[in-house]
């Protein structure tokens, strides 16, 4: 279900879908049916999907409550993408994201408890409250950094696999991105160092269809992102981001290319979010009609009809898995709100790696010198 | 001890570091196959092979931001950005990224790599090539920024940013390639410096000069000088410009009674202001006067020589702000310098 800049010839702006859906699938499932897959695989991916969309439900309550501050970015309509990715890549591998990336870090490996409590300003966070939703941080699963300055992530990525190059480690860099970072320098900048120093990464652009509220056609002079890559002789293939099996399949091919060959591959995934930029953002530049579009092909709740259809989970069965989930939310929430505020007396402890003599470390009101 | 030129001792200390730790790699426009666009690298392609002393396209915010992701990885990427002025096109990285990364995410990784970068007017390039921006980086927490002044300090601070683990950048004048000084004869007996520290280069009772990187130098010209009149001018050398070592700026002017800070870069919010200000905030009630300024001319540095020159700071104007100061204090040494 992958189109790849080798092999499909260049399309026209007719593949692009409706405005307000962003892109559409460039080849939906042969009949709509669920591609071939074990069902016990199926069932996870749709487990990982929907712990992701109570997970988002549930911060964007709490950001209406002021429990979670600052700016809070969501997944949803964008599980599918998230948890194939995550399917192509090893334990092992590395992966930089934008400030969107609460549900990478789920599908990552990160405990929903960590993670919204890192969105509570918490101690027990994955960043010790040092982060927020936009910083979102983990060693030893390796998501190396969620990041709020548009492409700001990119260049350090590179490095990373400059680094995995460097000692000669078979692990691969994934860094995900959003569509209006196709258009900034550093993007540029960094596909040709990938491609002129052999580097072992999978750049990911998730094309939503909106930078902010501006359209990807507005803002990129080829709206087709995946077909950048040919300008770093690089291979790149676009993927319907609705689809969770054909994003993992797409996503094995990059990764396994970047393992095997030490070369950078970009993928383009479509995937529509079903609201605006942010939980304060209403989205008024979709019509009423376009909103209910999304809604009806909410992946999601297609991914359940096929499943049920299918004869993998019934209604039943969907429910159970629901409420189990929910469950965990709940948790998560609950260890959320229960955990301790960082300490104010650590206030000092994380500008410097390797400290510094002399009276940086006081408060300001702390008398700086000796009498 | 030897005699070298800045330009040989940081080419030595790259070269000592790299032998000594593996995970040290050059990253840089220039530095590999031209050896440098002032030479610091010359030999080390031949002798380190392309893996460890990398060209870069010209694209600074790229390779910057790809040293700072190898950084996060366990190397110790040792960037030259060909002059401070293109750092400018790394903003982003540096101060949003090489910056924040150990403190935003809760200090699980840690940024160790050393931004190298000349700087400084006089050699008639014109506006865009000829500032020191230093403040910038001197302005935000995150980021270690030193400046040393002469061949072993180089040395010693190169070594200190190289092994720290933190982003540190290390700032060069063109003015100093060529100048010398005494290092010990093996590279491996330099200490390394602790960043943070200023130096007391000089004592003296009657003034404090307090500069960094070529003005610090000019400092030590003018203290001599003014000796030779019967003054007796102690020299600071702040060497770190972040984290700035404030007791040591403060012990010498309540020791002096005056001081004049002397800065190769604009005045209006420049580095001689937060000098200043800490002078006023540790010393003022030993002040005999006002604490003056030295600094280049506030305007985009002209490209004629004429104009250029007028526009540097140089011994002569502070030499002039120092009698200023000195008759301002209306102590009897005034005698000696008018």
């Amino acid at each position: 279900m992958a189109e790849t800049a080798k092999a499909a010839p260049a399309r026209g702006r007719s593949t692009r879908g409706a405005k307000a859906a962003g892109p559409k699938s460039a080849a939906p499932p042969p009949n709509g049916s669920v591609p071939v897959e074990d069902a016990e695989t199926l069932v996870g991916y749709y487990r990982q999907m929907l712990l992701i969309r109570r997970f988002e439900e549930r911060a964007a309550r709490a950001y209406t409550e002021a429990k979670i501050g600052g700016y809070c970015h969501l997944n949803l309509g964008e599980e599918a993408t998230v948890v194939g990715l995550m399917a192509a890549l090893r334990p092992t591998d590395y992966l930089f994201t934008n400030y969107r990336e609460h549900g990478y870090a789920i599908a990552k490996g990160i405990g929903a408890d960590r993670v919204m409590a890192e969105l509570y300003g918490r101690s027990t966070g994955v960043s010790k409250g040092w982060g927020g939703s936009m910083h979102l941080f983990d060693v030893e699963t390796r998501l190396l950094g969620g990041y709020g300055i548009v492409g700001g992530q990119l260049p350090l990525a590179t490095g990373a696999a400059l680094a995995v190059s460097y000692k000669g480690g078979d692990e691969v860099v994934m860094c995900q991105m959003g569509d209006g970072t196709a258009a900034i320098g550093a993007f540029h900048e960094s596909l040709n160092i990938a491609g002129l120093w052999d580097l072992p990464i999978v750049f990911v652009v998730i094309n939503n269809g909106l930078g902010m509220g501006t359209t990807v056609e507005n803002s990129s002079a080829e709206p087709e992102l995946y077909k950048r890559g040919a300008a770093y002789r690089m291979e790149s293939a676009r993927v319907d981001g609705a689809d969770v099996v054909a994003v993992r399949d797409a996503a094995r091919t990059a990764v396994e290319r970047a393992r095997a060959e030490s070369r950078p591959y970009l993928l383009e995934a479509l995937s529509p979010r079903l609201k605006g930029h942010s939980v304060v953002d209403p989205a008024r530049y979709r019509t009423k009609e376009e909103k209910e579009a999304l809604k009806a092909a909410d992946p999601l709740a297609k991914m359940a009809l096929d499943l049920e259809e299918a004869g993998i989970l019934s209604h039943d069965d969907r429910d159970r898995l629901d409420a189990e989930v929910t469950a965990e939310i709940d948790e998560a929430a609950a260890f959320a709100d229960e955990s301790p505020a960082p300490d104010i007396s650590t206030l000092f402890d994380y500008t410097y790696a390797t400290p510094v003599p002399g009276d940086l470390r006081r408060f300001p009101a702390d008398p700086v010198f000796r009498s | 001890m030897a005699t070298v030129t800045y330009r040989q001792a940081l080419r030595d200390t790259l070269r000592a570091e790299m032998l000594r730790d593996d995970n040290v790699l050059l990253m840089g426009e220039e530095i590999g196959l031209f050896e440098g666009s002032y030479k610091i690298t010359e030999g080390l392609l031949k002798e380190f092979g392309p893996k460890r002393v990398r060209d870069t396209p010209i694209a600074e915010e790229g390779f910057v931001g790809a040293a700072i992701g190898a950084a996060m990885l366990g190397l110790r990427p040792v960037v030259e950005i060909m002059t401070i002025n293109f750092s400018l096109l790394a903003l982003d990285q540096i101060v949003n990224h090489a910056a924040k990364i150990y403190g935003m995410f809760g200090g699980q990784t840690s940024v160790p790599m050393v931004i190298r970068t000349p700087g400084g007017g006089g050699q008639q390039l014109g506006a865009t090539h000829s500032q020191n921006v230093e403040l910038f980086y001197s302005f935000i927490p995150g980021l270690k920024v030193v400046a040393p002044s002469t061949p072993a300090e180089a040395s010693a601070m190169l070594k200190a940013a190289i092994r720290d683990d933190d982003p540190v950048l290390f700032l060069e004048n063109l003015a100093l390639y060529n100048t010398k000084g005494e290092i010990p004869d093996a590279i491996e007996d330099v200490e390394p410096a602790e960043i943070g520290r200023a130096g007391v280069t000089r004592e003296g009772t009657d003034i404090t000069l307090i500069g960094y990187s070529r003005m610090a130098r000019v400092a030590g010209e003018v203290a001599e000088k003014l000796a030779a009149e019967g003054v007796s001018a102690e020299v600071v050398d702040l060497r770190s410009l972040r984290p700035l070592d404030r007791q040591t700026i403060v012990d010498s002017v309540r020791k002096t009674g005056c001081a004049v800070v002397a800065e190769d870069d604009w005045l209006t919010y420049g580095i001689g202001a937060e000098i200043a200000a800490t002078i006023q905030e540790g010393a003022f009630d030993w002040l005999d006067a006002p604490v003056r300024r030295v600094a280049m001319a506030e305007v985009p540095l002209p490209y004629a020589k004429s104009l250029e020159s007028a526009a540097l700071p140089s011994a002569e104007s502070l030499l002039t702000a120092v009698r200023d100061t000195l008759r301002a204090t209306g102590r009897p040494v005034l005698e000696n310098v008018s």
